[in-house]
């Protein structure tokens, strides 16, 4: 097992000259992850590897150390496998870019970390990869440097993950403080030791953490701008894997959650307003890869939601989906933008169903995935977590998450019609080159489209699918109850989502196919709303007033007055003594210690020698020093003398 | 307290005093290049001799090992006392680390006086090895101020900026100030132990012998303070510092900014010697307060700097505070990870003085204005930026994020509003760094930028693939340094947890044990 995991370790750590060696390493791992997978099919047991120790000293001790089970399982077969694929789309899709080799590096580096968050045995591990992946999300953003919009992009990344980081920290000092280690198998079999009130702030703390990388409300802004990185890179870092590390946090941790009613509540409202908040924006956006991405904001929202409702098996059914037709319709909006000559505005696109007929396919089949159509990936998932939020009375939750699944579908298939139905408004010059991607693109495509078709099986039926008992003994909820629900609800729920999602289909089929000039009609009937959502509710703009600005000019303010007021106050010391005589002296010698004249004789010498600074007169130091020396020595020894004659 | 062990060979002696005698070999030289040359052997040979002291140091222990100790000045008790411990024997292969890259960092980019130069910066070794090797409180005193001469004259002479005679002598009076508190509080403690013994002792080893009555302790602690604060600097004794890095040369800026003596200082001296007035709650509670003040105020300063190496100053402020409050957390974690930071700040911050050095020798400064898109004309230089930043900000994986992780365990132990607070320096720490980052590496190419740009040269490659080297070792598998430190830190622990009339009580039974090896004055 350890040489398992430390061979497919090592392959990543291995710096790539070629995209070749990088996605062959990735393959190897991927395979590496069958292996392990199957392993834990057939012995689910957890197991863990320890590598050697990291951090020790007094109580605590780290190590650098491993866990597999059914759940880190499901993410390396996840990080692995859509990776893998990703990684065969990118040699396609970045080949003749600058910086190739650069881009490949941090893809792997990327994997390990992504592999030390999902595989780590302790707290700590997890950090370093969910610190890592953040290097590397804001490294890959950051890829096109010399714009200013990408290196923007990627310093806010960096940042606003670092505000949840911060929670993520405390959560780990908490832990720590209460059960004197790390590791999750030791404190989570303790959590029943924990008061509510300390489960609760444990669990917010986490929370944070979650919140950051997961992109939820409020911290979810710097998602949308992460689009400036390489289209793989938001289909791998920004969609599939990194960004569903919250969610894989909050599920490792589910016992601390399942005893903190208010922080599952928590969880559960945040993710219930980013699914539906983030559909808004969504619906108005008009670049290719900002509709995707706030779908993602949603659709995390969405597994947070089904967190808080307890319904931790159905977040990662949805993770897992998610992963499968989020990359798919990343990637071919990279296809699409590929063919395009880099042209990512939707209102510059339409009618390109004829010309890249591939990518036309496996774009719906991603569409109709995330909308929620039946038998795609998507619906099982989505419907599970919205049957889960009705069962357990949750009706509002229900409501925000029904009304996103409409918007989800409407956006999509505006997307979709804009982008290849209708007449072509494609820039002439442009239009003359657009063509299919090579194979090495279009084939990565069609497998992640045979997995969002049937990627839902894995969890039918629901409640008793085979992802559920694999799940079982590390995602069900403390205490939980099974319900008796009766099979009519949850037929009676699953039509209610179909039809949702029909509904959606239908409102876009009507707006942008049937009566095309719908769209501007409405946006300017209902200006006050199509600005709002345009301009994504002026967070940004917010965030920017009350928190950035703020405090640059607090840092201006500040560096004045330590230039000023300290530095001044400091020197006025000096000063003092030299301006008022013997005043500061004697002040001095009666405030600090009576007895003690040499701090006052100090202050003279300091006074005289800044006086001589300041006239210019003195520049040689040296004979300050040895008189200074002089002089200390002289009372020191008086001043020894004189108290051992008392 | 301690046991001591000698060594057979006066290694320590050699390794103070190999500095000077090299730094007087290179007066009669007239070839540069032979200069340089040698300059840079006695340098590297200064570094073998410190790598051979850490492999024959015996790790988990508390023990003064390699103990030298020659009467100087009987009827006072000072002595020429040197020895390392856990707490010391790091900063001696950090400070001849630094000194290699500070002799190979000036080869070119000293133009005027190079020998002269060269002479300081060893000479400069020779006092921070006394610094950190003596026990006699009298000879460490000695080297704290003798150290001042060097630097005075490395900023004075070789610095950049316009007001270098002003920052140099601002330098020399701030540390001198607080030097004449310190020296009185030694002086107070040795009497002291008159008091108890009727002899008088500067030695570290003997006043530790000595119960400190609670009201004096805090007298005392608060004399040594201000020595160590003006060093450190701790907020808001630092105003000195953004002169003598901004306006010294590079290399003067490394060590000042690489070199922690202040916060050596109170692990060495206030901690062991004044247990009650440490854990005293007024006292933990200001001089926590002043480092929390520290890391915010530092990080928030350091975010709307234009100057890259201002902004340094100020982020090594901030550091400085989160090492503060690791130290005042008083419990394990908060001790091991400060002296642990200490070190890594030594490869962190004065790294990243280094790459401004690159910089500043290439466009003559290092204004964000005058800068942008430099990832373009120096791949090389970004890279290493990138990674050296990194691990200052506290990126897991490098020494940084070690350091930090256990400083903010530990406050956060001592209590959770200081971890609360600590913590968000973390944010302003990423975000102080990836700003400037953003306007000068990244973007379009700045108009200002010079059209030919080198990327770094060989010998700054090497400066900056140690530097990596050591940042990783230290992020990865810390293992070695830990055990280093450990046993001195645990005893540091006891000694506070048991303070200093019962620590006596104690160690008498040890003494005991130990066949005698540790006197015990009746």
């Amino acid at each position: 097992m350890a040489v398992l995991i430390n061979g497919f370790l090592g392959h990543k750590y291995s710096h790539d000259l070629a995209g070749r060696i990088a996605f062959g390493s990735v393959g190897l791992s991927f395979l590496c992850a069958l292996t392990v997978f199957m392993g834990v099919m057939a012995d689910p047991t957890p197991r863990e590897v320890i590598a050697y120790s990291w951090i020790f000293g007094g109580d605590l001790h780290v190590n650098l150390g491993f866990l597999i089970d059914p759940l880190s399982a499901v993410m390396l077969m996840v990080v692995t496998g859509v990776g893998f694929l990703i990684h065969v789309y990118s040699v396609g899709y970045m080949h003749g870019e600058e910086g190739f080799t650069r881009f490949f590096v941090y893809m792997n580096l990327f994997m390990v970390s992504m592999l030390l968050l999902v595989m780590g045995n302790n707290y700590l591990v997890l950090f370093i990869g969910w610190e890592g992946v953040g290097l590397c999300s804001y490294l890959l953003i950051g890829y096109y440097f010399h714009k200013v919009s990408a290196a923007k992009a990627a310093t806010k990344a960096f940042v606003v993950n670092r505000i949840g980081d911060a929670g993520f920290l405390l959560a780990i000092f908490l832990m720590f403080v209460n059960f004197k280690t790390l590791d999750y198998t030791k404190a989570l079999a303790n959590v029943g030791q924990l008061s509510t009130e300390m489960a609760t702030a444990i669990a917010l703390c986490l929370l944070v953490g979650a919140i950051g990388k997961s992109a939820q409300i409020p911290l979810y802004t710097w998602l949308p701008d992460a689009m400036e990185g390489p289209t793989p890179v938001s289909a791998l870092i920004h969609a599939a894997t990194m960004v569903t590390a919250g969610v894989y946090m909050v599920v490792r941790n589910h016992v601390l959650f399942d005893m903190a009613p208010v922080a599952m509540a928590t969880v559960g409202i945040i993710g219930g307003l980013t699914a539906l908040f983030a559909a808004t924006i969504g619906l108005v956006q008009n670049d290719i890869k900002r509709v995707l991405a706030y779908s993602t904001v949603s659709q995390l929202g969405y597994m947070f939601l089904a967190c808080g409702v307890g319904a931790y098996t159905a977040a990662i059914f949805h993770l897992v989906t998610h992963a499968f037709f989020k990359a798919l319709l990343f990637l071919s909006a990279g296809a699409v933008i590929h063919s395009l000559n880099g042209e990512q505005d939707i209102r510059k696109m339409g009618g390109l169903s004829k010309k890249i007929p591939i990518t036309y396919k496996v774009f719906l089949i991603g569409t109709l995935a995330i909308a929620g159509i039946p038998p795609l990936a998507g619906f099982w998932s989505k419907d599970e977590i919205m049957a889960h939020a009705f069962v357990n009375h949750y009706y509002v939750l229900y409501l925000f998450a029904a009304i996103g699944a409409f918007l989800t579908s409407f956006y999509m298939f505006r997307l979709t019609y804009l982008t290849f139905y209708g007449q072509s408004r494609v820039d002439p010059e442009v239009d003359k080159h657009i063509h299919e991607s090579p194979p090495m693109m279009t084939v990565p495509l069609m497998v992640l489209a045979g997995l969002a078709i049937l990627g839902g099986f894995m969890g039918v039926p629901p409640e008793h699918g085979w992802l559920h008992g694999f799940l079982a003994s590390v995602a069900t909820p403390l205490g939980a109850v099974p319900h008796e629900v009766s099979m009519g609800t949850l037929m009676g729920l699953m039509a209610v989502a179909i039809s949702i999602a029909l509904g959606g289909w239908g409102l876009a089929h009507y707006m942008y196919s049937v009566k095309p000039g719908m769209a501007d009609e409405w946006s300017e009937r209902y200006a006050g709303a199509y600005r709002t959502f345009l301009n994504k509710y002026w967070v940004d703009e917010l965030y920017d007033a009350i928190i950035v600005e703020p405090c640059k000019r607090l840092g201006q303010i500040w560096d004045w007055f330590d230039q000023n007021v300290i530095d001044r106050f400091i020197r006025g010391i000096g000063h003092g003594a030299d301006a008022s005589g013997a005043g500061i002296t004697w002040t001095e010698k009666h405030v600090i210690y009576a007895g003690l004249n040499v701090v006052g004789y100090a202050n003279h010498l300091l006074a005289w020698s800044w006086r001589k600074l300041q006239t210019g007169m003195v520049h040689h130091y040296a004979a300050v020093i040895v008189i200074g020396l002089f002089i200390l020595v002289h009372f020191l020894f008086v001043w020894l003398l004189g108290t051992s004659v008392l | 307290m301690l046991e001591e062990l000698q060594f057979g060979f006066p290694l320590l002696s050699v390794l103070i005093f190999l500095p000077l005698i090299g730094a007087l070999l290179l007066w009669p030289q007239k070839d540069q290049d032979l200069l340089k040359k040698s300059a840079l052997g006695i340098a590297v040979l200064e570094l073998i001799l410190a790598a051979l002291l850490l492999f024959r140091f015996i790790p988990d222990s508390a023990a003064m090992q390699f103990s030298e100790r020659h009467a100087w000045i009987p009827p006072l008790g000072i002595s020429y006392h040197i020895a390392v411990d856990g707490i010391s024997i790091l900063f001696v292969g950090l400070t001849a680390f630094l000194t290699v890259m500070i002799v190979l960092y000036s080869w070119d980019s000293v133009a005027e006086n190079l020998k002269l130069y060269l002479m300081s910066v060893l000479a400069l070794e020779m006092t921070i090895m006394g610094i950190f090797m003596s026990i006699d409180l009298i000879l460490f005193f000695v080297f704290w101020e003798l150290m001042l001469l060097p630097s005075y004259f490395l900023i004075k002479i070789w610095g950049v900026g316009e007001q270098k005679e002003y920052a140099a002598l601002k330098y020399v009076l701030y540390t001198l100030l607080g030097s004449v508190f310190m020296l009185v509080g030694f002086a107070l403690l040795s009497l002291n132990y008159h008091d108890v013994t009727n002899a008088y002792s500067f030695d570290f080893l003997e006043l530790l012998t000595v119960p400190v009555p609670v009201g004096q302790q805090l007298l005392i602690f608060w004399f040594i303070f201000m020595g160590l604060a003006f060093k450190a600097p701790v907020f808001p004794f630092h105003t000195w510092l953004p002169d003598a890095l901004v306006q010294g040369p590079i290399g003067m800026s490394v060590v000042l900014a690489g070199v922690k003596l202040g916060t050596y200082g109170f692990l060495r001296f206030s901690f062991p010697l004044l247990p009650e007035a440490s854990k005293n709650e007024t006292v933990v509670m200001i001089v926590m307060a002043l480092g929390l003040i520290a890391i915010v105020y530092g990080a928030i300063i350091a975010i709307v700097q234009a100057d890259f190496r201002r902004l340094l100053v100020f982020s090594s402020i901030s550091h400085l505070g989160f090492v503060v409050i690791g130290l005042f957390a008083l419990n394990f974690q908060g001790i091991q990870g400060s002296l642990l930071q200490m070190i890594n700040l030594g490869f962190t911050t004065a790294g990243l003085f280094f790459l401004a050095g690159f910089l500043y020798d290439r466009t003559g400064n290092t204004l964000v204005d005058q800068a942008g898109g430099l990832a373009s004309k120096m791949p090389l230089f970004a890279t290493f930026f990138l990674i050296i930043g990194m691990a200052s900000i506290g990126l897991p994986g490098t020494n940084g994020f070690i350091g930090e992780f256990l400083i903010l365990l530990g406050a956060f132990q001592a209590h959770w509003f200081y971890g609360l607070v600590a913590v968000s320096g973390v944010i302003f720490a990423a975000s102080y760094f990836l700003w400037y980052y953003e306007r000068a590496i990244f973007g379009p190419l700045g108009e200002k930028v010079p059209k030919v740009l080198h990327d770094l040269t060989q010998r700054e490659s090497i400066i900056a693939v140690s530097l990596c080297v050591m940042i990783f070792w230290i992020g990865l598998y810390p293992s070695p340094f830990l055990k280093m430190i450990n046993g001195s830190v645990q005893a540091v622990i006891d000694r506070l947890e048991r303070g200093s009339v019962a620590s006596i009580e104690f160690d008498k039974r040890i003494a005991m044990d130990a066949m005698g090896r540790i006197t015990v004055k009746e």
